[in-house]
């Protein structure tokens, strides 16, 4: 078991290191700037003053490697400092919309994952047979189409031509749970299409090359039942590779998110970030960087841990 | 039970027997399944849907007849040994490179082909199509298909520029690492890492939050975000070549790093590279679409495909179809693309199972 944690524990800490080098980066590239953040803000209008007071306000007259301890001590206690535009509380805007955006990612995951998989073993199971094929084009036809694409079409079927589902995603806190599931259908619908074609593909190759593995073949000529081959013999080995699938497709969602709230003006964090970029509201757009990449990095790192964990080779060490 | 909906099942039903008849059991299978979804459609849907199916038949027979052709004309122009391999291509593939072709032709010659100029205003805003605007005017009176077709040069030349500097950082870096090693492949390797643990989406927004949304910026900030993954590849493809004898006999020889990436490393690494341009381009192509369409990536007036879908949009609660146009062009040129790749890597990998 020594080897394990060893492995698992250098991992965990390759993770640390590369959130803290992200985090670096994200502040650091607002330093980048021509000038600095309180003239890029007030524009070339602004008077020395006020240019003056808001580099105060702002903490600008400290070093930089100064503020981004502050910045970052404030990051890990959830403070990510105040709006340019609005002055409010960077976390007070963020919170409830984060929460949000986890609703939709974990819905569509939640339909995505165990669809997308079982799929991905059927397929493979039925390998250059038709169906394999017609799967396959129609999962890369999903996969290449823009999800603003896929999108708008769900919206002109059930929104405008039917009617069935709300073309626009506003929830509040106050509605129900069925509430809640029915007003973001159509968004949750997009990302499991395009995260389930995806998943599907990722998952077929992965069962493939495991069963034309030799010891697959030894199963099979030795007389097991097809049945046992793969629950015996090919699961055990088949874990890694499909956790890893569905983390890396979860890290996936966490960008799609973006355009999918965009189109369907849901009130997430990927909505904030595209308002936040185009006012050049730093402090929220920085913080919603860092949540997205912090979210995506510890989804990388489930990935490789689950693999490690679920390798048999290292379970049962020689 | 019309008319349409009885011959749509009887056709159905004599295909299928005339697949038994020929024992074509794949063929057969298929027929079965797509009896089965249509009439589960039909249920639901009614006949509505099952016209929906027959005009998506009508539509891939189409593409199929225009692939068929395409490789006809292809295998004529060509001959001799690119005959064979044509001959043998599938036709999604040939479909794709018939569809980069046509957008080429497009991109090329988008002011002769455009009956309007990109940004010239001929009518009023959301005009319905006649005569002159084929699919109508978009919201400030700009004949659409004339944008759709600048829009091609635009945005598919933007995401060439893009993959094009990707992968000229990436393959460099690649290549150098694999043949210097030590430090300076340990140093690439790990800013490869940390660009790529940021989401690509989210790290261009934070780039271009900073340095505004020029042209210059999309497509420098789109290379630096996607070279990681040419470089990850082109260092795995070289590192396997690296270590061959002949690498050694040219460098016992004294040849010079430039000497090995150029002659001897280049031209065993061409066909994974040339696969993985493909697919990076859809990926860069797909990003900037994406900015694009959140109204950060190309700029108006500019014709762009992202940005038409966002300007557009309010039509569709209107039931129209021409905000998906500029949208459809998008996906239909990266599926295109995806074909042709497909094809190269089961061409090159050997796997012909």
């Amino acid at each position: 078991m020594g080897d394990v944690t060893k492995l698992i524990a250098r991992r965990l800490v390759y993770g640390a290191l590369t959130l803290l080098v992200v985090s670096i980066l994200i502040f650091f590239a607002v330093e980048l700037l021509p000038g600095d953040i309180a003239q890029a803000v007030l524009g070339q209008g602004a008077t020395k003053e006020t240019v003056a007071a808001l580099r105060e306000q702002m903490g600008l007259d400290q070093p930089a490697p100064v503020r981004y301890l502050h910045w970052l001590a404030g990051a890990v206690h959830g403070d990510f400092g105040v709006s340019l535009i609005s002055g409010d509380r960077v976390s007070a805007v963020i919170g409830p919309r984060f929460l949000n955006t986890l609703f939709l990612a974990s819905y569509a995951a939640v339909i995505a994952v165990p669809f997308a998989i079982t799929l991905g073993i059927l397929v493979a199971l039925l390998r250059n047979s038709i169906f394999d094929r017609v799967a396959n084009v129609v999962t890369l036809t999903a996969i290449s189409s823009p999800e603003f694409f896929l999108g708008y079409i769900l919206i002109l079927f059930f929104a405008v031509k039917t009617s069935a589902f709300p073309a626009i995603a506003s929830i509040g806190s106050h509605m129900s749970f069925g509430d809640l599931l029915y007003r973001s259908f159509l968004p949750a619908l997009t990302l499991v299409l395009v995260v389930t074609a995806h998943m599907m593909r990722m998952t077929r190759a992965a069962i493939i090359s495991l069963l034309a593995s030799p010891y697959i073949e030894m199963a099979r000529l030795k007389g097991v039942s097809p049945w046992r081959v793969i629950v015996r013999h090919a699961l055990p080995n088949a874990w890694a590779p499909i956790i890893n699938v569905v983390a890396l497709n979860l890290a996936y969602l966490i960008t799609g998110v973006v355009l999918v709230e965009v189109v369907f003006v849901y009130p997430g964090i990927g909505q904030l970030l595209v308002d936040a970029v185009s006012k050049r509201d730093f402090p929220i757009v920085q913080a919603c960087c860092l949540i997205f990449a912090a979210t995506f990095i510890l989804l990388n790192l489930a990935a490789d841990v689950g693999a490690i964990l679920t390798n048999p080779r290292l379970r049962h060490p020689k | 039970m019309s008319h349409f909906v009885l011959g749509y099942f009887a056709v159905l039903i004599a295909a299928s027997c005339l697949a038994a008849y020929f024992g074509r059991r794949p063929v057969f299978m298929l027929l079965f399944v797509l009896t089965l979804a249509s009439a589960l459609a039909g249920l639901f849907g009614g006949v509505p849907a099952l016209r929906f199916l027959t005009g998506a038949a009508a539509v891939l027979a189409l593409a199929a007849g225009i692939s068929y052709a395409f490789r006809e004309f292809l295998a004529i122009v060509f001959g001799g040994e690119a005959e064979r391999e044509l001959k043998n291509a599938p036709l999604t593939a040939i479909f794709g490179l018939f569809v980069i072709a046509v957008y080429a032709i497009a991109a090329v010659f988008a002011p002769i082909i455009a009956p309007f100029g990109q940004a010239e205003v001929v009518s009023s805003a959301f005009a319905p199509a006649d005569a002159h605007m084929l699919l109508g005017a978009d919201q400030l009176g700009r004949d659409m298909f004339s944008r759709i077709i600048f829009g091609a040069r635009n945005s598919v030349g933007i995401a060439l520029m893009a993959t094009l500097l990707a992968f000229f950082f990436g393959a460099l870096g690649g290549l150098i690492a694999a043949v210097r090693g030590g430090v300076i492949d340990t140093l690439i390797g790990r800013i490869a890492d940390v660009i790529m643990s940021v989401p690509s989406l989210i790290f261009s927004l934070l780039m271009l939050s900073i340095f505004g949304t020029s042209i210059v910026v999309i497509v420098i900030v789109v290379a630096v975000i996607y070279s990681p993954r040419v470089f990850r590849l082109t260092r795995a493809v070289a590192g396997n070549i690296v270590v061959m004898d002949y690498i050694e006999a040219a460098r016992l020889r004294g040849e010079g790093d430039w000497y090995l990436i150029r002659r001897e490393i280049l031209p065993n690494a061409t066909a994974p590279l040339v696969a993985e341009f493909g697919l990076e381009f859809c990926f860069v192509f797909l990003l900037i679409s994406g900015l694009s369409f959140l109204g950060l990536g190309i700029q108006p007036p500019t014709a762009d495909w992202g940005s038409m879908v966002r300007e557009n949009a309010t039509l569709i609660s209107f039931g129209e179809l021409t905000p998906l146009i500029p949208a459809a062009a998008i996906a239909l040129l990266t599926v295109a693309v995806n074909f042709v790749v497909d094809w190269m890597l089961w061409r090159s990998s050997g796997l012909k199972e």
